[in-house]
């Protein structure tokens, strides 16, 4: 059995993105998920699915509750931080395919903007499982994990920090199109990437993700179900997930290839999946927590042969309109919003719809991926025709 | 300002002998003793042939550096008062796919957030030391062209 185009995103919904917001992630999630529901004109009552990520703080009781949502008679949760994003909509859309349900919604809401809130902050002084073998040594943060990864593919491909200025230009230069993004009044140069601090060499401070409040979710029922809908279902083609053999989560030093991560294996199945190849793809929003993850994708699921993703950023190949691939065009993780990626799931939504703010016209699908580095996932959405 | 370290838990039970075998000084792997399959980190279970008996083999203490980054704030407070620092992956000599984060130190008591960064090579040839934080032996890396002895 395949899931392919049998189901539909029919809502989206989002809170205002900002720090500190006043509202407890519980109620973030309400107002996202009632947002999406009034997009998609379905009644809470409707809805008997539910999927979200495991370390959301609003759980599936709270949620319905509040809600006032009819029976579920499923539920699930993903694991592994920003690779669940994808993943949660990819569930919704098999239990939806299968029978299990027939209104589902996914969702993340997150606050973590307050300092103490950060998952390096809150380790003990004594610690056990893989951390042993990284914490002691000053590897606190996963901007630490990742730099070492980069510097490590900087050396063997000849990736520069010239590709990774292409990577958030692109974004920030997107996010000024965007009303709702952080970034939106905020244009960046490369002059001030380049003369901005370090944050762990050789990354530096734009190489890094927002730190967000707020939250997204989507509404999933059948492709039936659909057509009469409020707006115009955006098909779930394929979808993928990936832990490849041998993975530690962002300290991938402990295997044969620490180049070669979890997307490989992830593209592998979206695309057997897929009616489209790589080529057919023009535009994409790609897992953006810090830019070098951005080029280990392009690689990992194809758009260019492993090695060449610092060259494939020259001349604005990621940048909307005239790029080769538009990336991240709300703006992405590094300057849309850093809602755990979940924002880029609602922007291949919108780019299907038709009402991104940097609208690609010609590309049938949109790819949308989750955390590279981490157990990951990746839908391939389509356009209504 | 040490005990706001962070340390590895020496009790853990897949681990416990490599820090028991860090305080004397010397460096060890987890070995599979069906197939001889080294593994790290630690783990009950031999990915290649899942047998659960292993043994410790002693290395070397040799490799290379295959990436380093320096941290810079915002750090947790110990770690933050001695940035910028550095943090190294040493490909060991006996397996280069076996492999210990640690840090690049000057001589075998010297601080690691003293090393002068310009140091740091990917490719550079390391040894290990060892230096004791509150009752833990910590591997960090000399350069070998550093030896002076
Ligand atoms: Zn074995």
């Amino acid at each position: 059995m395949d899931i392919k185009d049998r189901t539909a995103i029919v809502g989206i919904g989002q809170t205002r993105f900002g720090k500190g917001l006043p509202e407890s992630e519980l109620s973030l999630a309400c107002q996202a998920i009632s947002a999406a529901l009034d997009d998609a004109g379905i009644a809470p009552r409707e809805v008997d699915g539910l999927v979200m990520f495991s370390m959301e703080n609003g759980r599936e009781v709270e949620i319905a509750r509040n809600l006032g949502l009819g029976a579920i008679t499923y539920f699930g949760e993903v694991g592994y931080g920003g690779g669940a994003g994808c993943a949660t909509v990819g569930h919704a859309a098999m239990a939806v395919a299968t029978g299990q349900c027939r209104v589902a919604v996914a969702w993340r809401a997150r606050k973590r903007s307050a300092k103490t809130s950060r998952p390096w902050a809150n380790v003990g002084s004594r610690v056990s499982g893989s951390a042993q073998w990284t914490r002691p040594f000053g590897l606190l943060r996963p901007v630490d994990e990742i730099a070492m990864l980069t510097r490590r593919y900087m050396y063997e491909y000849g990736a520069t920090r010239d590709h990774l200025a292409n990577v958030a230009l692109a974004c920030r230069k997107h996010a000024n199109r965007n009303p709702n993004a952080t970034f939106y009044d905020r244009p960046l140069t490369r002059e001030q990437y380049m003369s901005a601090r370090w944050i762990s060499e050789p990354l530096c401070l734009y190489d890094n993700c927002l730190e967000t409040d707020g939250a997204l979710a989507v509404v999933v029922t059948s492709a039936e179900r659909a057509r009469d809908a409020k707006q115009p279902p955006v098909y779930i083609h394929a979808f993928a997930q990936s832990i490849p053999p041998q993975c530690q989560p962002m300290t991938n030093y402990f295997c044969d290839d620490p180049l070669r991560g979890p997307a490989w294996d992830c593209a592998r199945l979206l695309w057997s999946k897929s009616d489209f190849r790589p080529e057919d793809v023009r535009v994409a929003q790609i897992y953006d927590a810090f830019t070098p993850l951005i080029l280990l994708s392009l690689e990992g699921y194809g758009f260019c042969k492993r090695g060449e993703a610092g060259p494939f950023t020259e001349g604005g190949a990621l940048e909307w309109p005239d790029g080769r691939l538009p990336i991240n065009t709300s703006g992405g993780g590094l300057s849309e919003a850093y809602v755990h990626g979940f924002n880029l799931i609602l922007e291949g939504v919108r780019q299907m719809r038709g009402t991104s703010t940097c609208p690609v016209a010609d590309s049938p699908c949109c790819l949308v991926t989750s955390g590279e580095g981490v157990p990951t996932s990746a839908l391939l959405l389509r356009r209504a025709v | 300002m040490s005990e706001q370290w962070l340390l590895p838990d020496i009790e853990d039970a897949d681990s416990a002998p490599f820090w028991e075998a860090a305080a004397r000084g010397e460096l060890v792997a987890q070995v599979c003793a069906s197939c001889g399959r080294r593994r790290m980190p630690p783990r009950p279970m031999c990915p290649q042939c899942r047998s659960l008996e292993h043994r410790w083999e002693t290395l070397s203490g040799r490799g290379t550096i295959w990436s380093f980054v320096t941290a810079h704030p915002p750090l947790l407070p110990a770690y933050e008062a001695v940035a910028p620092y550095n943090v190294i992956v040493v490909a060991t000599r006996e397996d280069p796919a076996v492999r210990f984060v640690g840090n690049l130190v000057e001589s075998p008591e010297a601080p690691f957030y003293r090393t002068n960064l310009a140091l740091l090579q990917i490719g550079a040839p390391v040894r290990v030391v060892f230096q004791e934080v509150c009752g833990v032996y910590l591997p960090r890396w000399m350069l070998e062209t550093s030896e002076r002895s």
